[in-house]
């Protein structure tokens, strides 16, 4: 066992600290998963996401046939970096998600249309699964493709599409045999140019305030045949690849132990009534009880990249890192807004609210951690069936 | 990084599981929890045999020569088993104290005599105040002739009832501060003076009372240095702490297997229990907390291997095994309904460990503080 980073990841941690420090506007702070709101905003997140494609960082974790360096590790430290300074720029659903399908199941075609164009960070990739009665049950889904000539015509409703409001193309879930049982071999994998006739993008307000995602409505949307990764109604396995690929869910940790490290410094400074929080034990408790999970939820994440540089294929154990770390952050914003007291309830423009360390927005969005991308429960599921073969019900 | 074990210690170990399998049985555990002597001295034998008391001593000290992380692997195997008997008291406690501070002269006959199981030793550190702080040493030793001579009550003092060494912490210096003013001294367990209470705990851990009643010591027992033995006893805390950590994964992790076997084959409504969301998720938590708890321990259990400062590792690990373990025991019950409340089955075992590991080296509120003072606040 070694717990220590090498000499080559601790510099590589450095450089992209330097990097952040000298691309980002000072103050600017994006939202989970590098998430910005404002048109200015994504200009932002778009340059840093050029930028990153230039310094050859953006598909880092790739193959090296596709032009990465196979470097899972650096990946994460990659990651953990820029959702801690609160970085945008990261492209989750092209490089994380749809590239790893398509080395796996593209054709050579499809590979060469989309890589290259996903390592240099232009195009802006949206991934379109879930829908309005397809959630933890995704092969439930109902968005219907049907063929007609070399194209199939698509008619349905997603929901929950992250970036659809700022994509280029959509890797999108489309059933093509609704009689197929069991239901998810009845699923096909199939690309989509956002600019076809017919796609309406209707975004959503969170309760965070924020459009972080849309509901996506398909009318009679015509797409070539030839977008279709994989074999028609072998979609869900083409997605299982794509979900397979980064596995430690380290962008929320990292937001979250940023939170930490601003409460702990929340604690030092002295509140308007002059009192110092961190005198008080009931304080201290809190503050080191986070710390801890913190640091437990680093070690989940870094172990599933651990393990996928053994070549190894983590499930269970990214199932583990992942709730461990979405309720580690959820903890975290309610017990950071509780230990700020009345303060707590302010959101960071309000008058009296602490610019430094602002808790209200996050408790909210921990509402949204142990939902997002596969509820805590289903998650725990997968923990009982696949980490200790317990029966299904 | 690297999360996994050598080959020698996958080694170590699956012949210490199949050792404590075959030698050390569930009945054993609660025969010996009520129990006297509380081990039996064939086994204890054959462990000195296979050579783990000196595994983590050096060669010259009929050690093995392994590391502190190897003794780690071990720990949790013996965790597992809920292994009876001075080992932890003897190898951990009084063995690192005398590694630690010991003259060659007292390595030499210390270590050897433990390493080889010919002698059993102890650490007397905490008093009725039931404190690891160095405040809390009360018991005095009091220059007088060629030696010492020490008073007072140490409270909680593992198997002091069967040792045959007596590790002291006591004050020799009034004044200053508390850290200042603690000697070490290796005191014969049947010493005149001394008596030895056995306590009745929930698990049938051998915790003493050990009155020192004008415990006449030579000069040459003093451990290390004189006035300067706090530093060793907070060391060997650490340790301590942490090798506790280690026996309490392995018997999270019992606990665990336990409970998915049985959730497994335990039948109602027409089904495994275990096809039940509530148990798996049950389960579930019971195996995050498990892991998160394994590699918190190897965490810190390397960083003290690797001879580097670790105090905030040991302080995470301890403070959140403490809890882990009595939740995943918590489960397990819930897991096993009434069968498991009886007296005849395994699970106590599990529960009532997992109670007496949580107060041995530090509570969770005690570690969470020192995490707290490492954080700056």
């Amino acid at each position: 066992m070694d717990f220590s980073f090498k000499p080559e990841q601790e510099a590589y941690r450095q450089e992209i600290r330097d990097f952040i420090k000298k691309e980002l506007p000072p103050g600017f702070e994006a939202g989970v998963g590098g998430h910005v709101e404002s048109d200015e905003e994504w200009k932002i997140a778009r340059s840093m996401t050029k930028k990153l494609a230039q310094k050859g960082w953006l598909n880092i974790a790739w193959p090296k046939e596709y032009g990465g360096q196979n470097n899972h590790m650096f990946s994460v430290i990659l990651n953990e970096e820029m959702n801690y300074w609160c970085a945008p720029g990261l492209d989750f659903g092209g490089v994380g998600m749809l590239a790893p399908a398509l080395m796996a199941h593209g054709n050579e075609e499809q590979k060469k249309e989309h890589l290259a164009k996903i390592a240099a960070g232009d195009v802006v990739w949206c991934q379109g699964w879930s829908e309005p009665e397809a959630g933890s049950d995704l092969p439930n889904l109902k968005t219907r493709a049907v063929e007609d000539g070399d194209d199939y015509v698509i008619n349905g409703q997603k929901v929950w599409t992250s970036l659809a409001h700022h994509a280029d193309w959509c890797f999108l879930l489309v059933k093509t045999d609704p009689e197929a049982q069991p239901k998810h071999r009845g699923i096909t994998f199939i690309l989509v140019d956002f600019k076809t006739p017919g796609i309406t993008v209707s975004p959503l307000v969170t309760m965070s305030k924020e459009r972080s995602f849309s509901e996506v409505f398909y009318d009679n949307v015509r797409v070539p045949k030839k977008n279709v990764v994989g074999q028609v109604n072998g979609g869900f396995k083409v997605a299982m690849t794509a979900a397979g690929f980064e596995r430690s869910g380290i962008y929320r940790i990292a937001l979250a132990l940023r939170n930490v490290d601003r409460l702990i410094e929340w604690a030092k400074r002295p509140q308007p009534d002059g009192t110092v929080p961190a005198k008080d034990p009931v304080v201290r408790q809190k503050l080191a009880d986070l710390y801890i999970r913190g640091r437990i939820a680093r070690l989940l994440a870094y172990r599933v990249a651990w393990l996928q540089t053994q070549g190894a294929e983590p499930e269970w154990e990214a199932s583990i890192a992942r709730v461990f770390g979405s309720e580690f952050q959820q903890y975290a914003g309610h017990t950071g807004a509780s230990l700020q007291g009345m303060y707590g309830m302010l959101m960071r423009d309000s008058k009296w609210a602490d610019p430094e360390c602002n808790m209200a927005l996050q408790s909210i969005l921990g509402i949204g951690a142990t939902i997002a991308a596969g509820t805590s429960e289903v998650q725990r599921n997968a923990i009982a069936l696949r980490g200790l073969g317990l029966p299904r019900g | 990084m690297d999360f996994g074990f050598t080959e020698e210690q996958e080694m170590l170990r699956t012949s210490a599981r199949d050792f404590l399998t075959t030698e050390c049985p569930a009945d054993l555990v609660k025969e010996m929890a009520e129990d006297q002597q509380g081990y039996k001295p064939d086994m204890w034998a054959k462990i000195a045999e296979l050579g783990w008391m000196g595994l983590a001593f050096p060669e010259q000290y009929e050690g093995m020569g392994m590391t502190f992380l190897d003794l780690a692997v071990l720990l949790e195997e013996m965790g597992r088993a809920v292994l009876p008997g001075p080992f932890f008291s003897s190898v951990v406690e009084a063995g690192f104290a005398v590694l630690e501070a010991g003259s060659e002269e007292q390595k030499k006959e210390i270590l050897s005599k433990i390493a080889t199981g010919e002698a059993i030793a102890t650490l007397a550190v905490t008093e009725p105040s039931a404190s690891y702080e160095a405040s809390a040493i009360a018991v005095t030793a009091k220059g007088e002739g060629d030696g010492y001579v020490i008073d007072g009550t140490k409270l909680f003092v593992d198997n002091a009832h069967i040792a045959d060494y007596i590790i002291v912490a006591a004050r020799t210096k009034e004044g200053g501060k508390p850290e200042e003013g603690i000697t070490l001294f290796v005191v014969e367990g049947k010493a005149p003076g001394i008596t030895t209470t056995l306590l009745k705990t929930i698990s049938g851990s051998k915790q003493c009372e050990v009155i020192f009643d004008k415990v006449k010591v030579p000069k040459a027992n003093v451990l290390g240095d004189v006035d300067k033995g706090w530093p060793v006893v907070d060391k060997v805390i650490e340790k301590a702490a942490v090798a506790k950590c280690a026996e309490m994964v392995g018997g999270a992790q019992a606990a665990l297997d336990m409970s998915v076997a049985y959730a497994k084959e335990r039948v109602q409504f027409g089904k495994p229990i275990g096809a039940f969301q509530a148990i798996q998720h049950h389960c579930a938590n019971m195996l995050i907390d498990v892991d998160s708890s394994r590699f918190l321990t190897y965490q810190a259990a390397w960083k003290v291997s690797e001879g580097m400062e670790a105090t905030m590792e040991v302080s995470m690990a301890k403070a959140w095994v403490n809890e882990a373990y009595r939740r995943v025991t918590q489960l397990g019950h819930q897991i096993h309904g009434g069968i498991g409340f009886c007296m005849d089955h395994d699970m106590p075992l599990y529960f009532k460990a997992a109670k007496t590991g949580e107060s041995l080296f530090g509570t969770s509120d005690w570690h969470r503080e020192k995490v707290a003072q490492e954080l700056g606040l």
